[in-house]
């Protein structure tokens, strides 16, 4: 009780042509994982660029364990525990995958902490150690993203961000990937994140947010948003009876 | 049926890897062949090698029986070949109706590209109706660069239908775009393809999409075809489900 994991009260934010997110309000719960759907370019990425410090929010208060987050650099909010995977592509493609993956530790100076991460990454990821040593250009785009994911575990934040995770990503991968993240979130890590294939991300949340042209029109568990018959014909392909 | 566009053989190895290894792909002329695989199975790379952006070490390629192997990627653009990229390739500096514009251009010389100043009056309309079509109209002013991903997904499938290729090349038209706009497209496709007869090759991992909406679907595994058939076919194949759709169970979505 009292002070919420994260939230967001009236945030306005954008990118200098007019506002993306136009008066932005609800609450992460801790321990939870939390999914955002809504159209194409109604401001799900700009949303976890605001908590990341990628863009300041123009106006309104964004905290993290009753923490302001508005105007913290994004070094100062991953030292806070919180990490985002983007959405584009973000290896360096020269560097090898371990290079990348090591890269995840930045902020950690004890090279015993980092290879025991490392090596903990590679246990959930197999795709890092299969090839560690290759170039990450070398990887499939959904290789890559696995990369990715396995990168942003590196500092055991307490808040991920996840920008479509499941992009690119074939069907086994994909489960796998789910599957990830769930066990992300059962190891103790709240999970925020925006998703397309938004029947599989909603059916494993505990909350759903309903993104609308920069504001929030539906808050409930992830069944409710699921179910609810407008949003399923709006934004999740139409009330297929889903077996 | 005819064949229209062919790959044969194909091998390409990147440093140690072999992402091709013997590869071969028929598409047939006014089909919807849907090319299926893990990731890292090849089947960007194959697109590269059909489009010329990648050489292949062996192998051939031809379309519409002329032999394309080794052709440079505007060459096999303006033989009628035309693709979308997995991460979209758009010019962020110009708004997203001159994108558009830039890629009515496929029959002119370069000189011609060059020097013209304005695009007529039916090319600008024709690109706001395309542009209308995949739901992005209103944006058509913007700094393209200033679209969201599956924004830009859009207005890369706009600019590639607009330049009315005759064999079109999606690599995973759904990926980052919503359910219902998926289904759209989805009918934009069969519609293109019933009623201009416009060929298309697709690879995507949205199985609902691939199966309601291909003739045909190649399924590709560690660099070569692992087969080929219908969608039932393909869906029921035990190799299919072990290397693919993982687990035997139906695929949900």
């Amino acid at each position: 009780m009292g002070t919420p994991f994260l939230s967001f009260e009236g945030v306005i934010a954008g990118y200098g042509g007019g506002d993306v997110l136009k008066g932005v309000n609800f609450e992460v719960n801790a321990g939870g994982i939390t999914s955002i759907v809504g159209p194409n370019g109604c401001g799900k990425s700009t949303l976890l660029k605001t908590v990341s410090g990628l863009l300041k929010p123009r106006l309104g208060s964004l905290t993290f364990k009753g923490e302001s987050l508005v105007g913290k650099s994004p070094k100062a909010i991953l030292q806070m525990g919180i990490v985002q995977v983007p959405q584009n592509h973000s290896l360096f493609k020269e560097m090898t995958v371990r290079q990348n993956v090591e890269l995840g530790a930045f902020l950690i100076k004890d090279k015993a902490v980092i290879t025991q991460r490392y090596e903990k990454v590679c246990s959930l990821f197999p795709v890092v150690a299969e090839r560690s040593s290759d170039r990450a250009g070398a990887l499939s785009g959904g290789q890559q993203r696995l990369v990715e994911f396995a990168r942003c575990l590196m500092l055991e934040p307490e808040l991920v961000l996840l920008d479509e995770p499941s992009m690119g990503l074939d069907p086994k991968t994909l489960r796998a990937m789910f599957a990830t993240i769930e066990a992300m979130n059962a190891e103790g890590r709240t999970v925020l994140l925006v998703e397309q294939n938004a029947r599989q991300a909603l059916k494993m949340s505990h909350s759903g947010v309903v993104l609308e042209n920069g504001v929030v029109r539906l808050t409930g568990s992830g069944l409710d948003v699921l179910n609810n018959p407008e949003i399923a014909a709006l934004y999740l392909g139409g009330t297929i009876s889903h077996k | 049926m005819t064949t229209l566009l062919e790959a044969k053989g194909i091998s390409r190895a990147f440093g140690g890897v072999q992402a091709l290894d013997n590869c071969s792909l028929t598409v047939e002329k006014g089909s919807i062949t849907g090319l299926i695989g893990p990731n890292g199975s090849g089947k960007t790379t194959l697109f590269n090698v059909i489009t010329g952006y990648v050489k292949p070490d062996q192998g051939t390629v031809s379309f519409a029986g002329e032999d394309v192997t080794g052709a440079r990627p505007n060459e096999i653009f303006s033989k009628g070949v035309g693709r979308t990229f997995q991460l979209t390739r758009i010019f962020g500096r110009m708004t997203v109706l001159e994108n558009m514009l830039v890629a009515t251009q496929r029959e002119e010389s370069w000189l011609k590209g060059l020097t013209r100043s304005m695009s007529s009056a039916e090319e600008v309309s024709a690109a706001l109706e395309m542009l209308e079509f995949v739901g992005i109209a209103k944006l058509a002013k913007l700094q393209a660069g200033s679209l969201s991903y599956g924004q830009r997904k859009l207005l890369e499938l706009a600019y590639v239908l607009i330049a009315d290729p005759d064999v079109i090349l999606l690599d995973e038209p759904a990926g980052g775009v919503n359910l219902t706009l998926i289904n759209e497209i989805a009918s934009k496709i069969r519609l293109l393809n019933k009623e201009q007869g416009k060929t298309f090759l697709v690879v995507e991992h949205n199985m609902e999409f691939v199966m309601n909406l291909c003739d045909s679907v190649t399924v590709m595994n560690q660099g070569h075809t692992l087969t080929s058939g219908t969608p039932s076919e393909v869906r029921s194949d035990k190799r299919v489900l072990d290397a693919y759709l993982g687990g035997g169970d139906e695929e949900e979505n």
